[in-house]
């Protein structure tokens, strides 16, 4: 699909300290429209200090944020009116119904009460959720009370969503619906911000991902381009019944990079499945017995060392 | 400050007005703001007049007051706690709101809580009392007051950690003392000096001074004074609860 390069979201600079704690650490990026855009990291990277920041719940030290070009500092309520908001910890509420919540956020947004009565239908129809309208949500399991969730975030129809951690805590099954719930609303022309510390939803629902880390942005780039990244990141453990000069194995040109764990070598490749077929020829050619060997898979924290050591 | 209701004024009201209704929706059923706003004056009214001879005449105006005191302020100090307890503040403030919307939501909610549970004790005051009544100072005192003290409630709020019941005790520790030194317990005219000085520290005092006025015609401070008293009490605790609301903002979250 072809993606317009206006920027819905543009931010510049932006810092937030607590205390000794640099959150986040003079970061920039823009958003496109219609794009569905991942802020992924660690837990601590400074996702949701970036998402308060740009919905306008805390004040950066510095920098800006525009959405849709309205300054969100100096003019935050306008902002606001533009977005949806799916916090982290933000919960609905509990005493009230499905049907009450979602017509509670609308009024919000000034819609008129008469209408919202059928878009609070409309919508918790789409999530299946028509028969329980009328039960108060602490009755709900998680996953229906995050649709409740979504459902009062977008009763508005906002050109833009944020979503901090969507699915983080949920089944399998809710997992799956909200992100389809994702791609819905974008292919109805939404704008998505959403965060994860989940390479593979990233991966599957990410025009273009942001990689955050210790407050600063490590890249920024497409899931498959970030890939290359991710793939030159696995590694082969192993260890022998003696001492090997791997400087031999590294001949096989098959490893990008080594590093020494105690008695073990740690290859980094990005072909495992050859580097070990290579190994197991090697260790036959001279003659050794394998203590250890074990293929490691691309993990986040690989990525990082190796984005913050390509910087 | 009243601009033409452009676009940004009548979000804003219409925020206030949504806040509001939630609070009602939520909170007045909630069991801390009964007891701690109507049982609580129920109980100190019995443990100080039962049994004593006491002219009502002369103490129902205070007592008036006492209750709008107690509940209005009820209200407050419970939402922001409970809302950063049940993980609801965060989603709150997403919405199109600014944190005076929120202060001047909750108050509103305080100070409408305060006004209905006011208007009965007012009504048994007038069937069993025989007061010649100036309602329209009665009432304009009964909105202020009930403003201010539900005002003072949501400033009581802002330290808030999320914990319920640590702020009703941090904001009953502040409560109590203003109702002991108004002119409640002892009428106005009677005090002196330094007792009399410490009065003028209280809001409730000025709401005593209307209500005696309005009720029995009579008041030691002049009606001016009280009205801009207790408008000058609000501003500073709308202003002083919307700085620590802010500064407050993330404690909790
Ligand atoms: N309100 C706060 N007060 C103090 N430190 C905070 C606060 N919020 C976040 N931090 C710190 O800022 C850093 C980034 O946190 P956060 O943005 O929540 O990360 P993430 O959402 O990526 O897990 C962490 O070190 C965290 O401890
Ligand atoms: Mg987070």
């Amino acid at each position: 699909m072809e993606k317009e390069s206006i920027k819905v979201i543009e931010v510049r600079e932006l810092t937030k300290k607590f205390g000794d704690v640099t959150a986040v650490d003079h970061i920039s990026f823009g958003v496109r429209k219609r794009e569905i855009f991942g802020f992924l990291g660690p837990n601590g990277a400074g996702k949701t200090t970036t998402i308060r920041m740009l919905t306008g719940l805390i004040t950066p030290d510095s920098g800006d944020v525009l959405i849709d070009g309205v300054d969100i500092r100096k003019n935050p309520i306008k902002a606001k009116m533009k977005i949806g908001v799916i916090p982290e910890m933000g919960n609905i509420y509990v005493d009230l119904t499905a049907k009450q919540n979602i017509i509670l956020a609308g009024r919000f947004y000034g819609i008129a009460r008469s209408e919202l009565e059928n878009m609070a239908d409309a919508l918790l129809a789409k999530f299946g959720l028509s028969k329980r309208a009328d039960d108060p949500v602490k009755t709900f399991s998680k996953g229906m009370k995050q649709q409740v969730n979504i459902a009062s975030a977008i009763v508005h129809s906002p050109e833009l969503l944020f979503l901090d951690e969507p699915t983080a805590g949920l089944d399998v099954q809710s997992q799956r619906m909200i992100k389809t719930i994702i791609r819905e609303m974008n292919q109805r022309g939404t704008t998505i911000f959403l965060t994860t510390h989940n390479i593979e939803e990233a991966n599957v629902l990410c025009d273009r991902v942001g990689i955050i880390n210790g407050g600063e942005i490590a890249a920024i780039d497409t899931p498959e381009g970030l890939k290359r990244t991710f793939e030159e990141t696995q590694s082969v453990e192993i260890s022998f019944d003696k001492t090997v000069d791997v400087s031999k194995i590294e001949e096989s040109r098959l490893v990008i990079r080594k590093e020494k764990l105690g008695d073990k070598w740690r290859l980094y490749t990005d072909n495992p499945d050859k580097l070990v077929k290579y190994l197991a020829q090697f260790a036959q050619d001279h003659n050794l017995i394998f203590s250890t060997m074990e293929i490691c898979g691309a993990s986040l924290e690989d990525a990082f060392v190796k984005l913050t050591e390509d910087r | 400050m009243i601009m033409p209701l452009g676009n940004f004024n009548r979000q804003f009201f219409r925020g206030i007005a949504v806040v509001t209704e939630k609070n009602i929706r939520i909170y007045y059923t909630k069991p801390p703001v009964i007891i701690f706003g109507f049982l609580f004056p129920l109980f100190m009214f019995l443990a100080f007049y039962l049994g004593k001879e006491v002219d009502f005449y002369i103490f129902f105006p205070g007592l008036l007051a006492m209750f709008l005191f107690f509940i209005a302020s009820s209200v407050g100090p419970l939402i922001t706690p409970w809302e950063k307890q049940a993980g609801t503040y965060e989603r709150l403030l997403s919405f199109p709101v600014s944190t005076n919307t929120i202060i001047l939501g909750d108050s509103a909610a305080g100070m409408i809580f305060g006004i209905m549970i006011n208007v009965v004790v007012l009504a048994v005051g007038l069937i069993t009392l025989n007061y010649s009544l100036n309602i329209l100072v009665l009432c304009l005192g009964m909105l202020l007051g009930a403003f201010c003290f539900s005002a003072l409630g949501v400033l009581l709020a802002s330290p808030s950690v999320p914990n319920p019941s640590y702020v009703m005790m941090f904001s009953s520790i502040i409560r109590f003392p203003l109702i002991f030194i108004s002119g409640i317990f002892i009428p106005l005219e009677d005090l002196h000096g330094f007792g009399r000085m410490l009065s003028y520290f209280s809001p409730i005092t000025y709401l005593v001074d209307i209500f005696n006025f309005s009720l029995r015609g009579q008041s030691n401070i002049a009606l001016i004074v009280d009205f801009v008293a207790l408008i000058i009490f609000s501003l500073i605790f709308v202003y002083l609860a919307n700085r620590s609301h802010k500064r407050n903002l993330m404690r909790g979250l």
